[in-house]
């Protein structure tokens, strides 16, 4: 919403400075979005040509004299304009200033070898117009020495407003002064339109037709001024159309978009010959089509609302007008309408059809339904006034009239929901001067809302109203009372799991992203995504489409945009959402990770010690055992399975689990195929772990740890040697030993596997260290005898293994 | 010179010109072997007459001694001079680099980060964290705050919708973290302090903007709380975030659906200095955030009586924090995982936020 300064005290009668007011509607929930002080036209004097003589060197060109009345010598200038003469009085620029129209800074030149020391402007040049045939050319009385802006009212600052959609009564220059005015910076003045006494009754007749469907017109005005004579706009109200960014038309036109800022009433001219028969307001038939006042062909829906004549729908209700009914210069007889249409379906209307005018910004916020007939007559007025004319009486249809909204108002609440201790009666008076009516003082009054305030519900917004007309800065800060001395966690336990995973993650070397929750259609599929619940319906890229399944697709993508930039040994995970389905317990909560390349733990890519390996499904392993760690699972209770969904590496993958159904994550290679549908290459590893599925920690009386005896015996390792078949899992041979006495060991690691020939077909050697550690007294040579015996009667039972001869 | 005294110089120079400790060994055994020189002169010392061996005794004994001695400091000498040469032989540049620690290689995601900063802060405030779901409903993303049906919000051009189901309901990806608002009053009493860090979709994408972002909202409910606490809490949030002893907030009336009153908030700052912005300084407004009293409607949706109960609410971006406060100029790059933006950008993984060692190194 822009306006000027000299327009804002058409309507408000203040001694504050720009400054001042500004700084004020902003504080009052007016933001001023900015100002153009119009400061770059100050440099620009009026200055009369005393001589102009013939260019010496050039037929186009003349040297000028010029008086600038700084009481000086006269100024040579060089000029091309036609126009240029002596006795001229225009706008000179001196050398050093800035010409807008240009874009340049002025210098002191020399043109065919003759000095000029400045410029007599166009009006082009300054922006004022696209007037460009010759220099400006002002009355003989103008003021010689005098700022040219000040005389031409060119220095009228410009306002513009960033208005939140709730107040279309700030669509208004007047509502914008009530506002300041109430604010205590000025007097509102007082602009009630005279009615019009027309002469007859208007000869287009209006209908409202919306058969068994609802209105989209709570109100019509229609009136005809027979007899104008349309022409240009008065010149100061050209400068303040064209100060607020609109373009001149003719002076029917420009009444019109002058009151749709003055007063915030969108109004049409329709020229009378160009109408056949009467109006008729209807929804637009199915395909019907409008041509516009833009000159643009618009197809219509039935949700549309039209104003028709005999030859069919003209204007899109309440935000263009058509081209057809138009009024120019030969417009003699002129419909002047001011209607009110349903704000909703305005906003739809545009929306759809992609036009954004004036008209639109007013009607879809709500124009003050109160103002409809004024807001006729004072354009009428105007119209007489700049055309002349006889109006005829209004034509009126489906206005039901405004029934106030009454809200019940306890003074109270102002100090209740913002702090501040407002007496009632200045809270009441402040609603007054917005146009309230408060009845019943004391504590309770019940306040009458006005007509131009359709934003205003319930006592909430009334006390919004006091406060911020009263003043939000005045209110102080005030402590929250503390409900405990020392605040106690505040995460919860899935936060908590969360958090520590990522830092386990990071602390191996990886680094997080965060990926994009929608990925390709094809990419979801590939991880076991693409329902169609999960599909956007409007997504903002084709490649942005599905909610993703895994985290894993968007790290590979990752992955690989960093090696085509030339980082190919790259350790990426995210911690975040994964979607099953579209309820809230079907949005998972994943860690995921990726290493590529040589991307391992202890450092990446080659190196003078050693250089660092190709990632395995063990790297992701290990990835994954320090997250579920971090994340709270008992990791020591973890069974992992072999294999894992398609998109892994069926050989070369596992999975976590706890209990026969409870997966708490997997971890791998990836399936080459996969792989080459994500259009990346390895070498690749990577993990997911589901932190949502972790086992809710039991609730612990005690913090205190669980007793330790250290035996003061010392600790005795001892290895065996077993060949087993090739698919004997080397955790089921672990668990074999370890249960051979689940006191005495206490630990049992593999230090060697290996496949030869020498074993025989199918088989292989898997070495393992035993840890063993008495606790009552030292083992004898017959007690380790007696456990070595079970160990490998353990593994001969559990994995059919012998010990390696 | 007697015969002992000559067998004396031929031993010391032996043993002097001892190479290594082999050598020694054998100036050992041939001085105080078993038939060494020096044990065949000790054991003619029982043929001696007593005035002979008065004399001899301690002679040929001293000699022994003296040998020994020699002996025990030639061989130190030849240990020391061995271990300083396998010593000078071990040398090994020290200059050659070492593999970076993984914990110093990590890194932790500027948002991610940010979060626990702000956790770290509304914890002390006593506020929870909360969280919900990224896919609503339009009953928890819009009708239950207040948004009116038509709003620009609910269109397409705006938010992301899913397909409709069989009920004819379409699901969205939530446009900001207000649901949880809703879901927390549905499921616990008040006195209610939350902050909802998460994810948040508009349709929406430049240097600023992203369809994906993450904000963060805050909400309190309770019998008392008003306008005067909201600033309270936000300014002292800011002061702790930004890590600045003070900091000057214009509160501003706005409009938003779900508050009433409404307020947009701008901060001052200095953004004189290209790349960086100075907070508690400076002649610069900059809004961070929108906020207000929770709207009637609202608390009602949550099942709470707006004359009993009353709190306020606000929201802001969590990528915005991040970029104000660690002046990442482009938005975009946060979700391109550029190991290159994610090493200069992110955090050591060890560089937990606290209050008592300061949210950042």
């Amino acid at each position: 919403m822009k306006l000027t300064l000299s327009w804002l005290k058409d309507h408000l009668e203040t001694a504050a400075s720009l400054a001042e007011i500004t700084e004020r509607l902003t504080m009052i929930g007016l933001e001023v979005e900015a100002i153009d002080d119009k400061a770059a036209l100050k440099p620009f004097v009026i200055a009369k040509v005393l001589t102009a003589e013939q260019h010496p060197d050039a037929d186009r060109l003349r040297v000028l004299t010029v008086d600038v009345g700084n009481g000086e010598k006269p100024i040579q200038v060089v000029c091309g304009a036609p126009n240029a003469r002596a006795g001229l009085i225009g706008a000179f620029a001196a050398p050093g200033t800035y010409i807008p129209g240009l874009g340049t800074t002025l210098a002191i030149g020399t043109i065919r070898g003759v000095e000029s020391r400045g410029m007599m402007c166009s009006e082009r040049e300054l922006q004022l117009s696209d007037e460009h045939t010759g220099i400006i050319d002002l009355p003989q009385n103008a003021p010689v020495g005098a700022s040219f802006a000040e005389y031409a009212h060119l220095d009228d600052p410009v306002i513009d407003i960033n208005l939140t959609p709730n107040r279309p009564d700030c669509t208004s220059i007047h509502g914008i002064a009530r506002d300041l005015a109430a604010a205590g910076l000025g007097r509102l003045k007082d602009r009630t339109v005279e009615p019009v006494a027309g002469e007859g009754a208007c000869p287009v007749k209006v209908s409202l037709d919306f058969g068994d469907t609802p209105s989209l017109c709570p109100g019509f005005a229609l009136r005809m001024v027979r007899g104008v004579k349309n022409g240009s706009s008065p010149k100061w109200m050209q400068q303040r159309l064209i100060a607020i960014g609109l373009r001149p038309i003719n002076a029917l036109v420009d009444v019109t978009n002058y009151l749709t800022f003055d007063r915030g009433r969108p109004l049409h001219v329709y020229d009378l010959k160009k109408v056949s028969g009467n109006l008729v307001i209807r929804r637009a038939l199915d395909g019907e089509t409008v041509l516009a006042l833009n000159e643009r062909n618009y197809e219509l829906t039935p949700e549309m609302c039209v104003i028709a004549d005999d030859k069919g729908a003209d204007s899109i209700a309440g935000v263009m007008g058509g081209e057809n009914t138009g009024c120019d210069a030969d417009t003699t007889d002129v419909l002047i309408e001011s209607a009110l249409w349903e704000p909703l379906n305005v906003a739809r209307t545009g929306r759809d059809l992609g036009i954004i005018t004036d008209a639109r910004y007013r009607f879809e916020r709500g124009v003050d339904p109160e103002f409809m007939v004024p807001g006729l007559d004072l354009a009428t007025h105007m119209v007489i006034e700049l055309c002349g004319g006889v109006a005829t009486e209004a034509e009126v249809v489906g206005y039901a009239g405004y029934k106030p909204k009454t809200i019940v108002f306890p003074v109270l609440e102002v100090k209740r929901l913002t702090g501040l201790d407002v007496p009632g009666e200045e809270s009441l008076a402040i609603l007054s001067r917005l146009g309230f009516k408060a009845t019943g003082g004391g504590y309770i009054a019940d306040v009458e809302v006005p007509s131009w305030r359709p934003d205003i519900d319930g006592k909430a917004d009334l006390v919004e109203e006091v406060m911020r007309i009263h003043g939000v800065d005045r209110i102080q800060p005030a402590p929250l009372v503390s409900h405990d001395a020392v605040n106690g966690r505040i995460l919860t336990p899935l936060q908590i799991r969360t958090r520590s995973a990522r830092r386990a993650l990071a602390v191996r070397g990886m680094m997080e992203a965060v990926t994009w929750s929608f990925i390709p259609e094809a990419h979801a599929r590939l991880f076991g995504g693409g329902q169609p619940r999960l599909k956007l319906a409007n997504p903002i890229a084709a490649d942005m489409s599905d909610m993703r399944p895994s985290l894993l697709p968007g790290l590979l993508a990752a992955a690989q945009r960093n090696t085509d930039r030339g980082f190919a040994d790259v350790a990426l995970f995210e911690v975040s959402g994964a979607y099953e389905g579209d309820t809230p317990e079907k949005q998972r909560r994943v860690a995921a990770g990726v290493r590529r390349g040589t991307a391992k733990a202890q450092g990446s890519g080659r190196h003078w010690s050693g250089n660092a390996a190709s990632v395995d499904l063990f790297d992701a392993k290990a990835d994954a055992l320090a997250a579920l760690e971090a994340a709270g699972a008992p990791v020591d209770k973890l069974q992992i399975e072999a294999g894992g969904p398609e998109w892994y590496h069926p050989g070369r993958s596992g999975t976590f689990k706890l209990g026969p159904k409870l997966v708490l994550g997997r971890f791998g290679e990836f399936h080459p195929k996969t792989l080459e549908a994500l259009d990346v290459s390895g070498p690749f590893a990577g993990f997911e772990i589901f932190i949502d599925a972790i086992p809710a920690p039991r609730d612990k009386a005690t913090r205190t740890k669980p007793r330790l005896d250290l035996s003061g015996l010392q600790a005795v390792k001892r290895d065996f040697a077993f060949v087993v078949d090739r698919n004997v899992e080397a955790g089921a041979l672990v668990r074999a030993a370890s249960s051979a006495d689940k006191k005495l060991v206490t630990g049992v690691s593999i230090f060697d596997v290996f496949e030869g020939a020498a074993l025989g077909e199918g088989k292989k050697s898997v070495a393992i260290e035993v840890s063993i550690q008495p606790m009552e007294k030292t083992l004898t040579d017959e007690d380790f005898e007696a456990l070595a015996q079970k160990i490998v009667e353990n593994v001969g039972k559990q994995t059919g293994g012998a010990l390696r001869g | 010179m007697s015969e002992l005294e000559t067998l004396s110089t031929a031993i010391m120079a032996e043993i002097e010109q001892a190479p290594d400790e082999q050598a020694l060994e054998a100036v050992r055994l041939s001085a105080l072997g078993k038939k060494g020189s020096v044990s065949e002169r000790l054991k003619t010392l029982g043929s001696m007459t007593p005035e002979e061996r008065q004399v001899m005794g301690p002679a040929i004994n001293g000699l022994k001694a003296k040998v020994t001695e020699a002996l025990v400091a030639r061989r130190t000498e030849l240990r020391d001079a061995a271990i300083t040469a396998r010593l000078a032989a071990e040398k090994i540049d020290v200059t050659l680099p070492v593999r970076t620690a993984p914990a110093e290689r990590g890194r932790i995601h500027p948002i991610s980060q940010v979060i626990d900063e702000i956790a770290a802060i509304f914890g002390d405030l006593g506020f929870a964290i909360a969280e919900g779901p990224d896919i609503e409903t339009d009953y928890y993303n819009f009708t239950a705050l207040n948004f009116p049906e038509g709003h620009p919000a609910r269109e397409m051009h705006d938010t992301f919708f899913f397909n409709p189901d069989e009920k004819g309901e379409r699901k969205v990806l939530r446009t900001h973290t207000s649901p949880v608002q809703i879901r927390t009053m549905e499921a616990q009493k008040p006195p209610i302090r939350i902050v909802i860090p998460g994810k948040t979709y508009r349709q929406d994408s430049d240097a600023t903007h992203s369809p994906m972002f993450h904000q963060l909202e805050g909400l309190v409910v309770d019998k008392t709380a008003n306008v005067a606490n909201m600033k309270w809490v936000l300014e002292e949030f800011c002061k702790a975030f930004f890590e600045v002893p003070s900091v000057k907030m214009r509160f501003r009336p706005s409009y938003f659906p779900f508050t009433e009153p409404s307020l947009e908030v701008d901060i001052q700052c200095d953004r004189s200095r290209p790349g960086e912005v100075r907070f508690g300084e400076g002649n610069d407004w900059m809004e961070i955030l929108g906020c207000g009293m929770v709207h009637p409607n609202v608390l009602r949706y949550g099942g709470l009586d707006p004359d009993e109960y009353q709190g306020f609410a606000w929201g802001m971006g969590i990528d915005r924090l991040a970029m104000l406060k660690y002046g990442m100029p482009d938005l975009r790059a946060f979700f391109d995982a550029d190991v290159r933006w994610l090493t200069h950008y992110g955090f050591r993984p060890l560089d937990i936020p606290t209050l008592f060692g300061g949210l950042s190194s």
